[in-house]
Parts: structure tokens; C-alpha cells; sequence
């Protein structure tokens, strides 16, 4: 029989530590759903997204209670549908159509309202990026991304100054609803093709033709693993992260297996991400303070997060052996709700943010910034934040939320896994004319490295 | 097919009995059972196996869940597989 420590570890994990598997992504490609005409294109993409993920939100349930273990979030991600909108034009019809589709399954986000322009922009992008706006204003569901960076090919800076203008556009067009529209807009640098999480899912178009991913949690298992060794060294340290990653990639290895043999596709990868969520106790920042932190942020959390970051992957790459997507430590902060006591307290910063993203697992995410910032300024934050991503050969991505109407110090919230926070501080300082130059920084040599 | 139900609660009399009960009921075969009381708190693991079972683990779930609540009990009923894979190499 199985050990009995082990049984009551695994429930006390789940029922106690928010132990969870935060999403089951059913990737699908929508290469074969191509047309001149955007009509039949788009019932094209409905009809097949219907045929392959129809039975997906049923299995989810049924492996969740078959299994114990609760499976939060069932998504689809799609080809990127600047792709498939090329040849035919009109993109937004699709991001109602992936609405409509989203609603019929019942996943509750589907994504890949995305562009990939990191060294220029193909037929159709512009257009594809200017629709960004309007489509996360007419649809709930929709995610959407767009890469502009990538260490192969340096960065658009062209389709950064766009997105500074796209991601404020959007949420002054949903800013009636909390400007929830920038929220689900990620403007990626070496974007992952296997990621399962929103909102900067998207199906690679090296993809096959359905696949099912995996993504992972347990902010809370590792804190609480940790409280168990309160003088250890960071040798010490490193070994309980590995375990109990290890331990929660199983689980997600097991369920991912499970699910692609139930809706007969093929198993993707396991996206070991410690993702926090507002509830308390599943906090990434409580587990950078558990290391000995008075307050994230403070001098220190960099080295804190590097070190779990990296000790997450190595738990997670020795349970399964096909893991992918962004695997790391995810810091948005109106999510977590131990970011967003320190963001309230001044102890975080957008700086020291930024500088935590070159050693977390994506970037600056989730966090709201004055109303009245400058399209330029959203720009050169993420040219920045791509250039860190550009130069390291990691993901950085940027989610970031101009609480339109608002200004330093109020609060914006969204309610739900979204959470809310405080509007934080950005430099006053201009960065128009650095944008305004335009062109492509180029790709950066990848010896002489210090 | 074999699964582990698990029994959280305040000690009283009967409670193995109950569980038991449910198991029987749905022809649900019992294979070993180790159960302790620390303090006042009652903690039960069971390992059934589900074979000829006449409902789905599913459904066992719910008739615990729902048999743990009218007595002040948390019962959970979860594949074995689960720690099996948590905890095996």
C-alpha cells in the first residue's frame, strides 16, 4: 500500500495549500481554416475548434473528480490569427468568432488573437494590430498577443511604438469595465509556441495539429515546504523548492497524459509555472519573504527569485520529460496578493519589477500604471523590458494596464483570478523622441558574453 | 481500478461503520484500512478497489462527500494513480 505520510502530504497539498492544476489547454491549429472570403474562413475556424474541443470542458470535470485534484481553468489556444486573417482581411470577425466558439465550449479564455512581427510585418499585420482594440472591447473571452522581439532577430520598433498606442487604445475602449481589455493583451519577446497560459497563449504554427498542455501551480505547496525549514541554507533552500516541484509536475504529467488520451490528441507538454492567484496563502512574493525578505521588493528579491526560478525547472524537468511553455516563477502583480501588499506598502517598484523579470519566467505582468501615461512611455517599457528578453535568450513579456481615469495610488480592480491593485508609479521622464526613431534594433552577437 | 478515500473528522462512534456502509452498498470492495485518533481527531485511510463497483469513482466521490457532511466528516475518494505518481520514481 501506498505510504500513508505520502497520501496525507498529497491531500493536506490540495486541500490546505491550493494545490491545483491552473490550466488544461487544448491547442489547435488553424492552418486548414484559410480563405479569401472571411465568412467561410470563419466558420471554418468555429467548426473546427467545435469538432476538436467539444468534449474538452467535460473530460476536465471528469478527470478532476476522478482524480481529486482540482483542474481550474479548461482554455483553447489557437494559430496565431493574423496568419489565417491575412489572406482574406477583416480580423475582427474572428475574434467573434473565437468568442462565439469560447462560449459554446464553456473554456473561459481562448487565445491566440495573436501577431508574430518581431522582424517586420508580413500582408495583413498592421491591419491585424490596429483591429487589437476593438476586438478585446466586443469579445470577453479573447486573448490576445503579439511577439515583437526575439533574440534571433533583434526588435521591431516599429511594432513597439504600435503596441505602446495598441495596449493604451484598448483600455481606454474598455474602460468602463476596469480597462480589463489591456489585461488580457501580452506583448511577448521570444514567445513561447507551447505556453499554455492566458493571456499569452497561442498555438505555434510549428505546432501539430492538436495537442493538449498542461499548466501547473502551487505557489502555495512551495511556501508552505519552505516554512518548514526556517534556519536552512540556500542549499537547503534549493532541494525543498526542487522536491515540491517535482511533486506537483507529477501530478501535472499524470493529468496531462490522461486528458490526451481521453480526447485522443496528443500530449503537448507540462507548464510547470508557480502562478499566484489573489487568493491568500498562493502567493509567489510570500515565498521570496518566507527566504528571509521583510518585504518583496527589498534589496535581495532578485537573487531570491533567480534562485526559484531555477530550482522550479530543475525540480520539474527531472518529473517529466516533456516540459515546456514558460516553466518558471510568474510575478504579476494585481494577482498575487503578497505583490500587492508590497506594491500598497512602496516597498515594489516598476523598477525593481523589471529587474526581476531578467530572472523570472516572464515579464512585467499585470500591473497598472496611470491613465495618463504616454503611448511612447507604455512603448520604451516594453522595448525594455524586450530588450532583457533579447539579450538573456529568455521569454519577457509585458501586460500592462493604464488605469484610464486614474492616476498614482488609487486602485484598480478586477475582481475574479485578474485580482486588483494599486495604480503604481512610472518616471515622468519623456521617451517620445527615443520611439519615434523607428526601425528594428538589431539582433544581438551571441559570444563575447559578459 | 483501486482508489484511496481518506476520513477527516472528530472521533465518534461508527464512522468506520458508515464509510463502510457506503462501500457495500456499491459493491465496492475493501483491501486494507489504517485509521488513528490523535487528540480528539479521527484520520481513516482506505484502500478500495473498484472493480466490479456498481458506480463510477465519480459517483463514490459524491456519496462520501455527501455522506461526510451530514456527519461533520471530509471525506475524499481520489484515484490511486494520483500518489502513485506523486510519489513513486
Amino acid at each position: 500500500m501506498i505510504n500513508r505520510r505520502d497520501i496525507l502530504e498529497t491531500i493536506h497539498m490540495i486541500q490546505d495549500e491550493n494545490l491545483d492544476i491552473r490550466t488544461i489547454t487544448m491547442g489547435i491549429s488553424l492552418l486548414d481554416c484559410c480563405s479569401q472570403d472571411p465568412k467561410e474562413a470563419c466558420s471554418k475556424v468555429y467548426e473546427k475548434i467545435m469538432r476538436k474541443a467539444e468534449r474538452l470542458v467535460p473530460v476536465g470535470e471528469e478527470i478532476e473528480k476522478e482524480y481529486g485534484i482540482p483542474i481550474v481553468n479548461k482554455r483553447v489556444s489557437v494559430t496565431p490569427v493574423s496568419i489565417i486573417s491575412a489572406s482574406c482581411g477583416d480580423p475582427v470577425s474572428f475574434a467573434v468568432t473565437l468568442e462565439k466558439a469560447a462560449r459554446e465550449t464553456g473554456v473561459n479564455f481562448i487565445g491566440g488573437y495573436s501577431a508574430l512581427v518581431q522582424k517586420g510585418f508580413a500582408a495583413g499585420d498592421e491591419d491585424f494590430i490596429k483591429s487589437i482594440p476593438e476586438a478585446l472591447s466586443l469579445t470577453e473571452h479573447v486573448c490576445s498577443s503579439v511577439n515583437i522581439g526575439s533574440t534571433k532577430t533583434g526588435i521591431n520598433m516599429d511594432a513597439v511604438a504600435m503596441m505602446g498606442r495598441t495596449v493604451k487604445r484598448t483600455a481606454e475602449m474598455t474602460r468602463d469595465n476596469n480597462c480589463i481589455g489591456a489585461a488580457k493583451l501580452v506583448v511577448f519577446c521570444n514567445a513561447p509556441e507551447d505556453n499554455p497560459f492566458m493571456a499569452g497563449a497561442f498555438h505555434g504554427a510549428g505546432e501539430p495539429d492538436c495537442v493538449i498542455n498542461v499548466g501547473v501551480s502551487g505557489p502555495g505547496v512551495v511556501h508552505s515546504a519552505l516554512k518548514k525549514i526556517p534556519d536552512g541554507d540556500f542549499t537547503d533552500v534549493s532541494d525543498m523548492v526542487k522536491r515540491t516541484a517535482f511533486k506537483i509536475t507529477r501530478i501535472g504529467n499524470l493529468v496531462a497524459k490522461e486528458a490526451a488520451k481521453r480526447l485522443g490528441v496528443s500530449f503537448g507538454i507540462v507548464d510547470l509555472s508557480l502562478a499566484p492567484t489573489p487568493a491568500v496563502g498562493d502567493s509567489v512574493a510570500y515565498i521570496l519573504e518566507e527566504m528571509g525578505l521583510e518585504k518583496c521588493g527589498t534589496h535581495g528579491t532578485t537573487a531570491a527569485l533567480a534562485l526559484l526560478n531555477d530550482a522550479v525547472k530543475k525540480g520539474g524537468v527531472m518529473a517529466s520529460s516533456r516540459v515546456g511553455g514558460l516553466s518558471g516563477a510568474f510575478i504579476p502583480v494585481t494577482e498575487d496578493a503578497g505583490m500587492i501588499a508590497a506594491a500598497e506598502c512602496g516597498s515594489l517598484t516598476i523598477e525593481k519589477l523589471e529587474a526581476m523579470t531578467s530572472v523570472c519566467s516572464v515579464g512585467l505582468d499585470m500591473i497598472a500604471i496611470p491613465g495618463d501615461t504616454p503611448a511612447e512611455t507604455i512603448a520604451a517599457i516594453i522595448a525594455d523590458e524586450a530588450a532583457i528578453g533579447m539579450i538573456n535568450s529568455k521569454t519577457t513579456a509585458v501586460r500592462l494596464v493604464p488605469a484610464i481615469g486614474k492616476k498614482e495610488g488609487d486602485r484598480l480592480d478586477f475582481g475574479g483570478l485578474l485580482g486588483g491593485g494599486p495604480v503604481m508609479r512610472i518616471n515622468p521622464m519623456s521617451s517620445r523622441r527615443f520611439i519615434e526613431r523607428g526601425g528594428r534594433i538589431p539582433a544581438p552577437i551571441q559570444s563575447l558574453k559578459n | 481500478m483501486k482508489a484511496v478515500i481518506t476520513v477527516l473528522g472528530k472521533d465518534a462512534v461508527g464512522i468506520l461503520a458508515k464509510v463502510s456502509a457506503v462501500c457495500a452498498e456499491n459493491n465496492v470492495n475493501i483491501i486494507d484500512v489504517s485509521q488513528s485518533t490523535l487528540r480528539d481527531i479521527f484520520c481513516m485511510i482506505m484502500m478500495v478497489e473498484m472493480d466490479k463497483s456498481t458506480i463510477t469513482i465519480g459517483e463514490l466521490s459524491d456519496a462520501m462527500s455527501f455522506m461526510g457532511k451530514k456527519n461533520g466528516l471530509v471525506i475524499s475518494v481520489m484515484h490511486e494513480d494520483i500518489f502513485n505518481s506523486m510519489h513513486r520514481i
